[in-house]
């Protein structure tokens, strides 16, 4: 058992440059074991940027990244995947032309076998793992929404936006990750769907043991509802740290967010 | 005995293989121009009537329910068409080189359908499969049907020379260097004087435990069969394992990472999809099936030169899997049987028939992008339920 207080992910010195453009700057960011913790910022603060790299999708300009006790700076996305990182897109992801069961498999990947043998010749086995698989899969549908997990052989493109983001939420989940990255979950759905979501994550991180959750977010409301912490980037810096209601006071996180008159 | 229930799917695809049979004999018979142009028509709205009607629909769901009925009667349209025909070379070549098309496109729709690769180098795979079969079918004592594999072999191996630069580049660019791998073939043939230069290679006929393919077949003295239907046999032998080859693939995991690869890298390398993997393993796979088939064809014509593997012919290739829904191998079977039968029967439009399937292929990217027959979600375990 890991100590609760050690972080989980530990990002130091972190710095992305893209050409000229800083788009992380030195950045320190700790998340503890089993904690929900908020990223917010201004557009372009680098949040999505911090996502990017901690993933493995853009290489690491300065710093070191380490999730629980391995140094996972510059891990290919697969890499990082593995070592049990997952996350979900600012803009969806999903493969529309797949069925929802197909789409939630792909995040399974580590945990099928992928032998040509084994996928071609050995469909007695295969049937096996499948049937499991689905199993799983249908049982995660069903905490976010029962009908939904009726549907597992639809295609994703035939299905709302919410249902669409709670399939990418899945399909982050079913590999148990340790750390869930959520990348604005709430873009382009009202508010009651926003609402509906939310209740959904907070069950399954009930239902789940030791799932950590770094979330992106604009709407406030979603911050203050789920998160333990939250980190406020302004132009790749760290410039807050605290619970909401500290964040929410803080002189400079509103010149951030207001503008300096 | 057949349960009660299974009769009526039994008894339609029956129905079904013999209208089919019929409707290709009465084309395939057919020397009149006029009226090979009005069965082409007639056939056209036919299906369009159907398809309007609700009844194309129906006829797929009844299909994809019970495969096994639908692959039993596609066969038997070919025995059907092959026994009428038995004794005219001109239509059994006109089979056998459907069949083996489609098992070249097969491979095709393993690269191109599932994992996105582009390969517009199609008629070059298919040809070092065709140079396989006449060196080897020369110059060693190799049996044949090893032959067969070992042409799939070779344009597999030959492949592997591609995979560093088109792993490399991704969608248009890939496809340009495929494109100037199958321009760099045929000029290599051309001026490679060991295999035959432009005037090709003479190819011995297929012989598999003294069965010797390019005799005709006698029985008695009164019936005597076209030679092709030996080919017509082996071909569907090797097009029956191919397809079912193709669609386990499919119905795998494997097939599920190469449509992942396909739809969005980014998202599959976040979760752990080593696309490098998938697109080795397409590609590879891809390039044995169509060697397999080159080598095939090679053994049934008797003589190969470069002129049949032109970059025409490979977009031939690439436009069958266009019109017939990429991504579905029952989709090929009509593409692959419209493109060399129509051409071949309609002497009218022969000159032209480049020109008609690039307009085919416009037409059908505009109004029916899908193709033909558009592939269905995957289904992992035909007739599978959830409990």
């Amino acid at each position: 058992m890991t100590d609760p207080l050690q972080p989980l992910l530990d990002a130091r010195g972190l710095s992305k440059l893209f050409g000229g453009v800083v788009a992380l700057d030195k950045l320190d960011l700790q998340v503890l074991q089993n904690r929900i913790l908020g990223l917010i910022g201004p557009n372009g603060s680098g949040k999505t940027t911090f996502f990017n790299v901690i993933t493995g999708i853009y290489p690491v300009s300065a710093g070191t990244v380490t999730f629980d006790d391995g140094d996972i700076t510059n891990l290919s996305p697969q890499g990082v995947y593995r070592a049990g990182i997952s996350r979900t897109f600012q803009r969806s992801r999903l493969s529309l032309e797949l069925s929802i069961f197909d789409n939630i498999m792909i995040g399974n990947h580590k945990r099928l076998d992928h032998g040509l043998w084994f996928n071609l010749a050995r469909r007695g086995s295969f049937r096996d793992q499948f049937e499991q698989s689905f199993a799983e899969a249908r049982e995660l549908v069903r905490v976010f929404d029962p009908p939904l997990a009726g549907r597992m052989f639809e295609a994703v493109g035939g299905i709302p936006m919410i249902d669409r983001r709670r399939i990418e939420i899945c399909r982050a989940l079913i590999s148990r990750p340790k750390l869930l990255l959520l990348d604005e979950p709430s873009a382009g759905m009202t508010h009651e769907e926003t609402t509906a979501l939310m209740d959904d994550i907070l069950e399954v991180k009930e239902r789940i043991e030791d799932l950590t959750i770094i979330i992106i977010e604009h709407e406030m409301g979603v911050i203050e509802r789920t998160t333990d912490t939250c980190v406020v980037l302004n132009f790749g810096q760290k410039i807050c740290e605290g619970t909401y209601q500290e964040v929410a006071q803080d002189n400079q996180v509103q010149e951030a967010y207001l503008g300096i008159e | 005995m057949p349960s009660p229930a299974k009769i009526p799917p039994l008894i339609s695809a029956l129905a079904g293989a013999l209208g089919v049979s019929g409707y290709l004999i009465l084309l395939l018979h057919v020397e009149e121009q006029l009226a090979i142009a009005l069965l082409l028509a007639g056939g056209a709205v036919a299906v369009l009537v159907g398809v309007r009607f609700g009844i194309g629909t129906r006829v797929t769901g009844l299909a994809g329910d019970h495969e096994n009925a639908l692959n039993l009667s596609a066969v038997l349209v070919v025995l059907i068409v092959t026994g009428f025909f038995y004794e005219d070379h001109f239509v059994l070549l006109l089979v056998a080189t459907v069949i083996i098309f489609v098992i070249a496109c097969l491979g095709l729709n393993l690269q191109f359908g599932y994992s996105g690769v582009l390969n517009f180098a199609g008629a070059a795979f298919f040809g070092i499969g065709c140079y396989t079969a006449a060196v080897m079918t020369k110059n060693t004592d190799v049996p044949h049907l090893v032959i067969l594999v070992a042409g799939g072999v070779i344009a597999a191996a030959v492949g592997s020379l591609l995979l560093l630069p088109v792993l490399r580049t991704t969608s248009h660019y890939s496809a340009v260097i495929t494109i100037a791998f199958g321009l760099l073939f045929k000029i290599f043939l051309e001026v490679n004087d060991t295999l035959g230069g432009p005037q090709g290679l003479r190819v011995d006929g297929m012989n598999v435990f003294g069965w010797e393919f390019n005799d005709n077949i006698e029985i008695g003295d009164s019936f005597e069969a076209s030679f092709y239907v030996n080919y017509i046999v082996v071909g569907l032998i090797l097009l029956a394992l191919a397809f079912a080859f193709v669609r386990r693939v499919e119905r795998s995991w494997i097939g599920l990472n190469l449509d992942a690869v396909r739809l969005d890298e980014t998202a599959a390398a976040s979760f752990g999809l080593n696309i490098t993997r998938w697109k080795i393993t397409a590609f590879t796979l891809g390039n044995f099936l169509t060697g397999l088939a080159g080598a095939l064809f090679a053994m049934m014509l008797g003589y190969i030169a470069p002129t049949n593997f032109t970059f025409g012919d490979s977009l031939i290739l690439v436009s069958i899997i266009l019109l017939g829904g990429i991504g579905n191998p029952w989709g090929l079977v009509v593409a692959t049987t419209i493109l060399i039968v129509v051409p071949e029967k309609l002497q009218a439009i022969q000159e032209y028939r480049f020109l008609l399937f690039s307009a085919m292929v416009i037409l059908i990217l505009l109004f029916r992008p899908q193709g033909l027959l558009p592939r269905p979600l995957r289904t992992y375990l035909p007739g599978w339920q959830p409990k």
